[in-house]
């Protein structure tokens, strides 16, 4: 364990992630970890870490960090220019810091959350299996909360790279305001019919309550079915579930919640909820409607970009 | 109404959940069907399973799609539910929480006594003597959703939710009555308070109890509260 930075800014809602709290969603503990998966993993993966190592998710508004140890760094996500000392350092590639440095995250520019990892992962204690923040129930990070001006921030043992590493220019997506989010039916589709259409060919707008336990959107009502409950027997929710409450105005399940009584009209695919996870209140949704076979290929083609990449860097 | 289906629904929760239905409704039968496979997968899971969920009516599988589909666990489902009558089902554990009912520690106990029309004496008894089934734990960590309560004990929900419910506290709204794990906003009719602890993550079991077992509440004295404050399951160990 190697003391690594020192707290100047906690930034605007900095926490501590790993890939999240797996086995105990039965007790009402949700999985938490990063919302924007992709960004995390290539974050890890460009300071040479495993994939699930524990890193910094930024939101909106980066931290300022003083550097107490030698290490390799890394930014990926949202545009959030950074810089060290007065320098400013490109994202989506690792650089290295050294005792004395300051890093400092600006405001995003485009996109809402970025990731920062170093060498050996964020060493904090495992709780209950994971090392990810739980705001809601003070669990694991530090103290179970975000950041704090003042903290001091632990990494685990690693070697540093040889070089450098950036990522492959066609794999650093864009943050538009305006995003197409690939959702399936169900698992209550049922209770929509004319709702159906409307939630698959309307516009909807990110409110103001957007979080990570789940992103308000405001738009055209979708109506139950005729006869359809405005609620059901509370049942375990999945991340991307889109909630249909009485007020017709749907609810992305992302991951801080763990049940829900609401009929979930769609949910949307895991590659894309790395979009809804980049979406800032204002930005406008649509969803388009796929299958299990589509969903899957989606995934299918994102676990092989990540691999590839993981093979890239290892040459 | 109700019962268990002859067929389970399954219904795809995304492509990495698959939600399986025994039945509809509020049924013992359904429930031991769903504890029973519950079982079944954990000690002979199907490859590419994650984790298993269970609710009173219903099981949510996570899967890895490099590893299978929906296809698959179905089918894996159905060979499973073929031996479900071997299983020996383990009795549920029955669970006793104290609680210190009304006073500063219930502070709604005089509405729910006004609206029910029974003397505080009488809510407790009533409250105190069933054993709940827990339906679900979620909302918060540890969070138990209890079935059986009786009728009589019937109350609204609060019109506008506390921002601030304290952990230990015992709630009742409409049908249901639970018990709020840690600090958290809360909208039940707040009638006691338990001296447990029920969510410790430093404890190796960090939950007093799972969903199936049965909670059973023991009234107690202002002074049992304080003396169990500190016990080693206390709020204030």
């Amino acid at each position: 364990m190697m003391q690594m930075f020192k707290v100047l800014e906690p930034g605007a809602y900095t926490t501590i992630q790993d890939r999240g709290r797996l086995g105990y969603q039965q007790f009402g503990v949700p999985i938490t970890g990063p919302v924007d998966e992709f960004a995390f993993r290539l974050a890890n993966l460009l300071v040479g870490n495993s994939e699930d190592a524990a890193a910094f998710e930024l939101t909106v508004l980066g931290p300022s960090l003083r550097v107490l140890g030698e290490a390799d760094v890394a930014v990926t996500g949202a545009q959030m220019p950074v810089h060290r000392n007065d320098e400013q350092i490109p994202v989506w590639i690792s650089f290295r810091v050294k005792p004395g440095d300051t890093i400092r995250v600006r405001m995003a520019r485009n996109g809402c959350r970025s990731y920062l990892a170093v060498s050996g992962g964020i060493d904090v204690p495992v709780v209950m299996g994971s090392r990810s923040t739980y705001v809601g129930a003070k669990l694991g990070g530090i103290e179970g909360r975000p950041i704090m001006k003042g903290d001091v921030i632990n990494r685990g043992e690693s070697g540093l790279l040889h070089a450098p590493r950036r990522t492959p220019v066609d794999l650093v997506p864009d943050y538009p305001n305006r995003i197409l989010v690939r959702a399936m039916a169900g698992p209550q589709d049922y209770h929509f019919d004319e709702g159906h259409e409307t939630f698959f060919n309307e516009e909807f707008v990110v409110t103001s309550k957007a979080d990570r336990m789940g992103y308000r959107l405001e738009g055209p009502v979708i109506k139950l079915k005729e006869g359809a409950p405005f609620s059901i027997i509370s049942e375990p929710s999945v991340p991307g579930g889109v909630q249909i409450p009485p007020d017709g105005q749907p609810i992305i399940v992302l991951v801080e919640q763990t049940s829900g009584g609401y009929s979930k009209i769609a949910t949307v695919v895991s590659s894309d909820i790395r979009r809804v996870a980049q979406a800032k209140p204002g930005d406008r949704i649509r969803f388009e409607l796929v299958d299990l076979e589509t969903a899957h290929s989606l995934f299918r083609r994102q676990e092989d970009l990540l691999q590839r990449t993981k093979e890239l860097f290892a040459t | 109404m109700g019962g268990l289906y002859t067929r389970p629904i399954y219904r795809l929760a995304g492509d990495r959940g698959l939600l399986v239905e025994y039945g509809d409704a509020i049924d013992p039968e359904v429930n031991r069907y769903v504890r029973a496979m519950s079982i079944a997968l954990s000690s002979a899971p199907p490859p590419g399973l994650k984790e298993v969920i269970p609710t009173y009516c219903s099981l949510l599988i996570y899967y890895d799609p490099l590893l299978t589909d929906p296809t698959k666990l179905q089918q894996g489902l159905e060979n499973l539910s073929e031996h479900l009558s071997n299983i020996i089902l383990p009795l549920p554990d029955t669970i006793e929480i104290p609680v210190c009912y009304g006073g500063a520690l219930g502070p709604d106990m005089d509405f729910v006594s006004e609206y029910s029309g029974l003397a505080l004496k009488e809510i407790v008894r009533i409250h105190s003597e069933p054993s709940y089934q827990i339906h679900m734990i979620g909302f918060t960590p540890g969070f138990p959703f209890l079935g059986g309560l009786s009728k009589l004990l019937y109350v609204p929900r609060l019109r506008s939710p506390r921002m601030l419910v304290s952990a230990g506290s015992v709630g009742i709204a409409n049908d249901q009555t639970g018990i709020y794990p840690i600090d958290s906003p809360g909208g039940w009719q707040l009638i006691g308070k338990t001296p447990f602890k029920l969510f410790d993550p430093s404890r190796p079991r960090p939950f007093l109890f799972k969903t199936g077992d049965l909670l059973k509440f023991k009234p107690i004295t202002l002074e049992q509260y304080s003396s169990l404050l500190t016990s080693p399951k206390g709020n204030n160990k």
